[in-house]
């Protein structure tokens, strides 16, 4: 692999960009790997990076049934944070963002982190209460995070509603300065740069229809190119984990549910952070090219179809111009919908199964874009050991039986 | 919008509903004498599936009375929608 650096920019500019070698390869299957990952998304990818990085496995597959990147990790709204409540959560997701912050350089390729903080809206007297344990909570495990009144918010967000009559006035919020946006499309192409120049084969149009044990052991999988053997297989399929678990005979705690954003015509620069509302429900931020990016709630229906109602997204407008009336008469250029796998506790499960040398990573629901390269590194871990690394031990599929939840609703409920 | 034919009412808009997820979830007969496995497949565990999903729907701001569905997942379309049988929790059988 060629290394991106200014010197290879001016390399190929001055050849007007005919040269570029390709990022990765796309080979044939081959007859079998030492583990397969299912699922070409951002986790599948960094799982694999980190496989071959940390844990030294060189033959790795990544099968995606369609193209890398092109489920939730390509329609999401990038927004990066770990100011959970509870330590398992936010351990976990203060792991990946310290990933986050060296990720471009680990990667040698831009994922366009942006540390432009992350604000949560608090429009309640209870809302500021759960705002103030929250940070508490975070600064405890180490976590960057400020309560912030609302003249100092009206002095950051110029163009936020701070009118103490409308109806959810705003009266504070958290302050997370590490957290912000990252360009997801690049994560995606950057773990798949990576773990491709480490050997991993990533192969595309490739689904998987079934997944082959002997006895209670695995021993590889059925796809549409054949079968692949292998005695590791991790599957990372998102809204699609209660399909695959169903073909190992595994059932799930997980419900798929279509989540929906949308992106306005480019303006100037006008929102320079990321504010979210639980109460109002809505988030927003700004991309780079100058499009406003706003998310939705999910649908209240079981949906694989990648699109969601309308009534939904009207919701989650409503709830942007209540906060920024400035907005209301944006333009909207897109909208999309993704399939979320959505759990009960609004956590992961990233876990060992019944069935031996078959790992399960999901139930990232509506918030697991901050979490890929922090998924893949315990994943990884998990896959490489045959045991849970202790920052995803508290995540496996036993807390069902257990009784041992984590519940981050508060922390997580609104999509993002 | 999805348009939901409620049993009771007839077509109406998707904003009237609510839902309320996988159908013939039947509390158990015994709770004491469940394991722990079992609670959790009665409490957390979901069929889920990708295709014809039996499920339950509240017609919220109509007759506000609860009925069964048959819907795909994929397309959304509803093939059957029938009053649910009393004492039955989507159980029409
Ligand atoms: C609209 C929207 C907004 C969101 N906003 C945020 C946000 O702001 N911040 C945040 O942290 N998170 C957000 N999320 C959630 C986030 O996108 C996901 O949690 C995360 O991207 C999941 O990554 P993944 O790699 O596990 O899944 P995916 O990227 O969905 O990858 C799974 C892959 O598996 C493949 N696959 C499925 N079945 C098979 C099969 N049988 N064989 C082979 N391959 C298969 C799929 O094609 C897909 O490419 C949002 C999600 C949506 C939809
Ligand atoms: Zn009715």
């Amino acid at each position: 692999m060629s290394r991106y650096s200014v010197f290879s920019l001016l390399r190929n500019a001055i050849s007007h960009n005919r040269n570029w070698p390709q990022a990765w390869r796309s080979p044939a299957p081959k007859p079998a790997y030492d583990a397969i990952i299912v699922g070409g998304g951002g986790h599948g990818l960094a799982t694999a990076y980190y496989l071959a990085k940390e844990h030294g496995l060189r033959n790795i597959a990544v099968l995606e049934k369609g193209w890398i990147g092109g489920g939730n990790t390509g329609r999401n709204t990038t927004i990066v944070r770990s100011n959970y409540l509870w330590t398992e959560a936010a351990q976990l997701y203060e792991k990946s963002l310290k990933l986050w912050e060296g990720l471009s350089a680990e990667l040698n390729f831009n994922v366009m982190f942006s540390q432009r903080g992350v604000y949560n809206l608090g429009h309640t007297l209870q809302d500021m209460r759960d705002i103030e344990r929250r940070v508490s909570a975070n600064r405890l495990n180490g976590i960057d995070a400020e309560v912030v009144s609302p003249a100092e918010i009206a002095r950051r967000i110029p163009y936020l509603n701070m009118s103490r009559t409308s109806r959810y006035p705003i009266l504070g919020a958290s302050f997370q300065g590490r957290g912000g946006v990252a360009r997801h499309d690049a994560v995606a192409w950057g773990f798949a740069r990576a773990a491709d120049s480490c050997g991993v084969d990533i192969i595309q149009q490739c689904e998987v229809v079934g997944i082959r044990k002997r006895g209670d052991e695995v021993c590889g999988v059925e796809t549409t190119r054949g079968f692949i053997a292998s005695k590791k297989v991790g599957v990372v399929v998102a809204g699609h984990a209660s399909v695959l678990a169903g073909m190992a005979g595994i059932r799930l705690p997980i419900e798929s549910h279509p989540l929906q954003a949308f992106v306005s015509e480019p303006l100037k620069p006008v929102l320079d952070t990321v504010v979210m509302s639980n109460a109002v429900h809505g988030y927003i931020s700004q991309s780079d090219k100058g499009e406003l990016v706003i998310g939705a709630g999910i649908d209240a229906y079981n949906g694989y179809g990648q699109r969601g109602s309308f009534h939904t997204i009207e919701h989650a407008m409503a709830a942007i111009i209540e906060l920024f009336p400035i907005f209301s008469r944006a333009r909207m250029l897109r909208q999309w919908g993704g399939i979320v796998d959505v759990s009960p506790d609004a956590c992961p499960i990233i876990s060992k199964t019944p069935v031996r040398g078959l790992y399960f990573n999901c139930g990232w629901g509506t918030g697991g874009f901050k979490a890929t390269p922090g998924s893949g590194w315990v994943f990884a871990h998990t896959i490489a050991n045959d045991a849970p690394h202790e920052l995803n031990a508290a995540f496996d599929l036993a807390r069902f039986s257990s009784g041992a939840l984590i519940d981050e609703h508060g922390a997580a409920a609104v999509a993002h | 919008m999805l348009i939901i034919d409620c049993p009771y009412c007839g077509e109406r808009d998707e904003t009237e509903f609510s839902y309320g997820g996988e159908a013939g979830i039947a509390r158990p007969q015994h709770p004491e004498s469940l394991t722990d496995a079992e609670w959790a497949d009665y409490l957390f565990m979901r069929s889920n599936p990708r295709g014809p999903h039996r499920e339950l729907w509240n017609h919220a701001q109509g007759c506000r009375r609860w009925f069964v569905a048959v819907r795909d997942t994929v397309t959304y379309r509803f093939s059957e929608t029938a009053a649910l049988q009393a004492g039955a929790s989507g159980d029409a059988e």
